[in-house]
């Protein structure tokens, strides 16, 4: 069902936990639906400088939010914006049908913690 | 060092016994005449259907005329239903049946709505039973059938189908009962029990997967699906799958056995020890359906705050084989339709896992996979936004 990348990034997920005194949060998704995404940033110089995450979820959804935030870490937030769904899929190799809305998730809850940033930090200019 | 394997998941399906195996393998090529053939051969094989036959209706206190071979419990559950609406003198009545029941029920009994038969779904109890006082409410005086199930697959819950069949025989309703998860499990006696047509499975018992029966009671008339050479009294034509018959007459004989010899209470204080074990070390976790009136070997819990999948598949990483009802493993959207009309919400029916024992299962296990769901749940609600502690 899932290939051995996703079931990696599953049962070692890296960037896992709540980061102490974040500069942004982003949650998207809702216990309803079954898959609830928390990204934490910290951000220098509007750069990712250190990234976390914390899923309620399937495999795919823990899987999808632990890549897509070391795809990110070290990235300036206009680059973390780019960050497509598809580039998760890719960087997972592959998902099952079914599971490729948790990869939107992890896009979008990424956008959420940046648009966090954007507000509590108006961006100059 | 090897890592320890702990099936639990026997509510699927549960491995050939043994001697289940070695009964059947004859049947492939060593016997291998048609049973309807009048030679030597075919001969052979009739005598081993008979045997079979007599060992399935041996278990359920049935006449072995009484029990109809199928291609599985789904089929039975397709005969005893659309085999009696089909009746001429049944066409456009109402059937009545339970929100809980396996799909191959309810989707029938959904099928023949949209056929222009009227139907009543009762609803269940936060276990997922309903109660013979539900049924006597729902009757009407076109009711030709009422179909419940003996124990639900997902929360093991047993329903009260004596008095539910008290209540049918008195006011001439048909009585269907779906056993696939009780027979050989539970005892029953259709001497006693008032039912009409009973589903029977053989892999859910230690026997072959794809054969099954539906128990007819003598003079119960019915309309065939399948029809051909008019095998099985003529209502499953269709060569007898000789080799599945016999194992399932070998798996029907294990099942009396096993009811007789303590390996079912044994079973019993193994489900009690898993569900203590599960109960008591962690928190905010929930038994799902009744307590005691259960599945022998049958637990199923709601683990607050994680999900389904993720439970099973960080379960199976450590040897351990498990189901859930979570949306992620139904490939649909919706978590476990039973769980929802027990009364649960989305979010706790997510969190739903069922490990359900089996005859080779050992206190050993039970409490490997105790440790093994207490470290699961301990990393996956650290992973969850919702599973930190204030």
């Amino acid at each position: 069902m899932y290939n051995e990348k996703v079931r990696d990034y599953f049962l070692n997920p890296r960037n896992v936990g709540a980061l102490e005194n974040p500069d942004a949060v982003g949650e998207v998704g809702n216990t309803t639906c079954g898959d609830v995404m928390k990204i934490y940033l910290k951000v220098e110089d509007e750069r990712i400088v250190d990234i976390s995450f914390e899923t309620y979820g399937c495999a795919a959804a823990i899987a999808t939010s632990s890549i897509a935030t070391e795809m990110v870490k070290g990235k300036t937030l206009e680059e973390a914006l780019q960050l497509k769904n598809r580039d998760v899929v890719k960087a997972l190799g592959d998902l099952p049908p079914e599971k490729i809305h948790c990869s939107l998730l992890a896009e979008e809850a990424i956008k959420a913690a940046v648009e966090d940033y954007r507000k509590r930090v108006p961006s100059k200019g | 060092m090897s890592m320890r394997k702990v099936y639990l998941d026997h509510s699927a399906t549960t491995p050939v016994a043994a001697e289940v195996l070695e009964a059947m393998l004859p049947y492939f090529s060593q016997v291998p005449g048609n049973p309807n053939s009048i030679h030597a051969w075919g001969q052979e094989s009739s005598v081993a259907l008979q045997n079979a036959r007599e060992q399935v209706a041996s278990l359920v206190g049935a006449k072995p005329e009484e029990i109809v071979f199928t291609g599985g419990g789904s089929e039975a559950d397709n005969l005893a239903i659309k085999g009696s609406a089909f009746l001429e003198k049944n066409r456009g009545k109402h059937l009545i049946t339970t929100a809980v029941e396996h799909h191959a029920v309810l989707d029938t009994c959904k099928w023949l709505e949209k056929q222009g038969f009227p139907l009543t779904v009762l609803p269940v109890n936060s276990y997922g039973q309903v109660t013979s006082e539900q049924v006597r409410e729902a009757l009407r005086e076109d009711t030709f059938l009422v179909s419940v199930m003996h124990g639900n697959n997902e929360v093991g819950s047993l329903n009260p189908i004596q008095k539910i069949g008290n209540l049918c025989r008195e006011k001439g309703v048909l009585f269907h009962v779906d056993a696939v998860q009780t027979a050989g499990h539970v005892p029953m006696d259709l001497q006693e029990l008032p039912v009409d047509l009973l589903t029977l499975s053989a892999h859910k018992m230690y026997g072959p997967k794809g054969i099954g029966a539906l128990y007819v009671r003598k003079k119960t008339p019915l309309v065939p699906l399948i029809h051909g050479g008019g095998q099985e009294f003529g209502l499953r034509s269709g060569t007898e799958n000789v080799p599945s018959v016999v194992g399932f007459g070998a798996a029907a004989a294990l099942g009396a056995r096993r009811l007789k010899d303590g390996s079912v209470e044994e079973e019993r204080r193994l489900r009690d020890l898993l569900i203590a074990q599960v109960l008591e070390r962690n928190d905010e976790v929930m038994l799902t359906g009744h307590p005691e009136e259960r599945l022998p070997y049958h637990t199923s819990f709601c683990i607050q705050h994680i999900e389904g999948e993720a439970i099973l598949l960080r379960l199976d990483a450590l040897g351990i084989g498990a189901s859930s009802g979570s949306a992620c493993t139904s490939g649909s959207l919706e978590p476990s339709y039973v769980l929802l009309a027990m009364g649960l919400d989305h979010a706790t029916a997510h969190g739903s896992l069922r490990m359900t024992l089996g005859k080779d299962t050992s206190e050993e296990d039970v409490r490997y996979a105790g440790d093994s769901l207490k470290q699961v749940i301990t990393v996956l609600r650290k992973m969850s936004p919702f599973g930190r502690k204030g």
